[in-house]
């Protein structure tokens, strides 16, 4: 189907109907119980999901597939969002022609970053990205171009964002936010409520999980071709390839530029949901983040970078909205000296110190499942499976060990 | 003329001087082995051969054509494959897949784009690769991780990964370097095989003077980053020169 092999098809049928299903998965507890701040499926954070989906789909591809390690994508996040908000500013709240835009200028950023970081590799290729990636950052955040210039580029600090006295040629009167060809607008939520449940379906979020699912076809149609072949052999054997006839860097290349479109449509994606481009966007934290989801969710596999994205993305929600008060209506129920302990044991963990559980989380997945969340489904299945032989063959249980 | 012309090569790292003057011409369709002590500069030559080093002196003509200045995979385009001292393939691929690598860059040159089709649907390359696996007798380890094979499996799949690119100049830098004498006399025989089957030149270094003897046409000595003698294998084994620098004590033995 579609070109896939049944493998294929079916994880693809599985996170289409993840995605289309979202609103309902991610709001499993009754809007007025306890356990409701549990739930996700509200339209910002299902957007973060999926957007940070193609990021790290993107990422992976050159991560996972060549083992050459960017510390600096998100400096392509960064112009994605510009470029749509460039967009907004010149034509209208159409986001189209902003994607398509914010496509363009990230491919040709890819190339030159990539054509030149690409002269080395292992640590010197990240540490070459890291710092294209701060420099953009830096002339991002100083507007260094545009008051070069004399224009405003990118509105330096403040961030850019859509004006009244902005061109907007294209304008009607009716739009003040963003849309899809004027059908449309992304922030338009329907609200389902179903006895104490209230599901969210908001055009945004379907939009982008439309695209994402794109871009997990095609990252799968990548994996599987002869040109991801190569990419494998680069990441096994670099010296064997070059001595069999094959040159390494059109290949690196062109995965480098692959990558960074699927960054430059993730930043845009995010200026689509929200009109405003800012420069903290491209600092290396961010880089960081879609560095982590990767290698949480498992480099080199097709669906842990989606996974990866949303692990991150829902555990900082998370845990940041936890405040001190939350964690002491949860241990009221101890004597009153335990409570307290207990609270300020796990407070730095909590809100603005999220970063701290982020961090031992990683820690913990890197060294127990070094394969990410997939190595643990896949652990979980054998175990699953295992347990299954052992009940059937109980009785000759000595007789049959299963023959690996 | 030979296929390969080697003519006054010399390389220099910082103080030692690896190579000194090297003079080298190689037959087509015969089996040329290099041999020498440690050090005398076997492998800093065949490094000049394949692009890996440039020579700071001479010339290295391959059918004609100056192989130097070009890069290792356009000098592999021209017809010269490479064996590794220790086995250099993909051990994260298949065997199959390992097999099939060579086979695109003999189809489709150093670089093609095909991001969308599937590698299960190029038939011709997967049976070109089938095929080539069937030659060196490996058919049945075609899905198997390449990388948890034994020392003398990978040799082989290496040498018939190179030979699957039907090179006119195979190059082999000790190739039963490490061998248990099982796994070297495998290779023994894959090549003389080889050397019957097909229309290819082989340039090999090699220790092991039982391999030397029993595969080579040609034998040129070199010690000290010059080459001492060229001559037939009988006319080596009783050379003073060569017994005096090289063969030594094994000679009296
Ligand atoms: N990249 C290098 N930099 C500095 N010196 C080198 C380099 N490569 C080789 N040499 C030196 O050049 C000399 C020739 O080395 P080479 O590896 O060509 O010898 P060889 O004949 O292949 O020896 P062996 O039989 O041990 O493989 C040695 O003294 C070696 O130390
Ligand atoms: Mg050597």
């Amino acid at each position: 189907m579609l070109g896939l092999n049944k493998k294929d098809a079916s994880l693809l049928l599985v996170v289409v109907i993840l995605t289309m299903f979202a609103p309902f998965f991610l709001n499993p507890f009754p809007t007025e119980s306890a356990m409701a701040q549990f739930n996700a499926g509200y339209p910002d954070l299902m957007q973060r999901f999926v957007i940070f989906g193609i990021f790290a789909i993107g990422f992976n591809l050159l991560f996972g597939l060549t083992g050459y390690l960017s510390f600096g994508h998100a400096a392509f996040l960064g112009v994605g969002s510009y470029a749509v908000v460039w967009m907004y500013k010149l034509l209208d709240y159409n986001v189209l022609p902003g994607l398509l835009l914010a496509v363009v200028v990230s491919a040709i950023f890819a190339l030159a970053i990539g054509y030149i970081s690409l002269r080395r590799s292992g640590i010197y290729f990240s540490i070459l990205t890291l710092a294209f990636a701060q420099m953009m950052f830096a002339i991002s955040y100083s507007d260094l171009i545009g008051r070069f210039l004399g224009i405003s580029l990118t509105n330096g600090e403040t961030g850019l964002q859509v004006y009244t006295s902005d061109p907007q040629v294209l304008l009607n009167d009716w739009e003040t936010v963003p849309h899809l060809l004027g059908l449309i607008e992304m922030r338009s939520t329907y609200t389902l409520d179903l006895a104490g449940w209230s599901f969210d379906f908001n055009a945004g979020y379907y939009f982008c999980a439309f695209v994402m699912i794109l871009a997990f076809y095609l990252a799968i149609r990548i994996f599987r071709s002869p040109f991801g072949l190569m990419l494998r052999a680069i990441k096994s054997n670099q010296q064997r390839l070059n001595y069999t006839g094959l040159n390494t860097r059109p290949y690196m290349l062109a995965v480098f530029v692959i990558s960074g479109v699927y960054a430059g449509l993730a930043g845009g994606l995010m200026a689509s949901m929200d009109p405003l481009a800012g420069a903290e966007r491209m600092q290396w934290t961010a880089s960081g983040e879609v560095v982590l989801m990767t290698i949480l969710g498992g480099a080199g596999t097709l669906i842990g970078p989606v996974l990866g994205a949303g692990f991150i993305k829902y555990f900082e929600n998370i845990f940041s909205k936890i405040n001190e008060n939350v964690l002491h209506t949860w241990f009221n129920f101890m004597p009153d000296g335990l409570e307290n302990f207990v609270v300020a044991i796990i407070y730095p963990f909590i809100g603005k110190g999220w970063h701290l559980t982020l961090g031992l989380m990683f820690m913990m997945v890197v060294i127990f499942l070094p394969g990410g969340l997939v190595e643990g489904g896949q652990r979980i299945a054998k175990l699953l499976k295992r347990g299954k032989k052992d009940d059937d063959g109980a009785n000759t249980a000595t007789a049959t060990k299963p023959a690996e | 003329m030979g296929i390969l012309e080697v003519k006054n090569v010399g390389k220099r790292f910082g103080g030692l001087q690896a190579l000194g003057d090297v003079n080298l011409s190689i037959a087509e369709n015969t089996v040329h082995a290099i041999i020498g002590p440690n050090g005398a500069g076997k492998s800093t030559l065949l490094n000049c051969l394949v692009g890996k080093l440039i020579p700071d002196t001479g010339s290295v003509m391959f059918d004609g054509q100056s192989v130097l200045g070009r890069k290792p995979f356009e000098i592999n385009q021209m017809g010269i494959s490479r064996v590794f001292q220790t086995p250099e393939i993909f051990g994260d691929l298949t065997v199959l897949e390992n097999m099939m690598i060579p086979c695109f860059a003999k189809r489709d040159g150093s670089f093609e784009m095909n991001a969308i089709g599937s590698v299960m649907g190029q038939k011709d390359i997967i049976e070109r690769a089938e095929q080539m696996l069937e030659e060196m007798n490996m058919a049945d380890k075609r899905g198997m991780n390449s990388a948890s094979m034994s020392r003398g499996d990978k040799r082989r799949l290496e040498i018939g990964m190179c030979l699957s690119q039907e090179p006119r100049l195979l190059l082999l830098d000790e190739p039963t370097a490490g061998m248990a004498r099982a796994d070297t006399n495998n290779t023994i025989d894959l090549l003389k095989q080889i050397k019957e089957e097909r229309d290819i030149t082989i340039a090999i270094i090699e220790h092991d003077m039982h391999v030397v003897f029993s595969l080579s046409e040609r034998i040129t000595v070199l010690a000290q980053g010059t080459p001492l003698v060229e001559d037939t294998p009988d006319n080596i084994k009783g050379h003073p020169k060569v017994r005096e620098a090289y063969l030594g004590e094994s000679a009296d033995q």
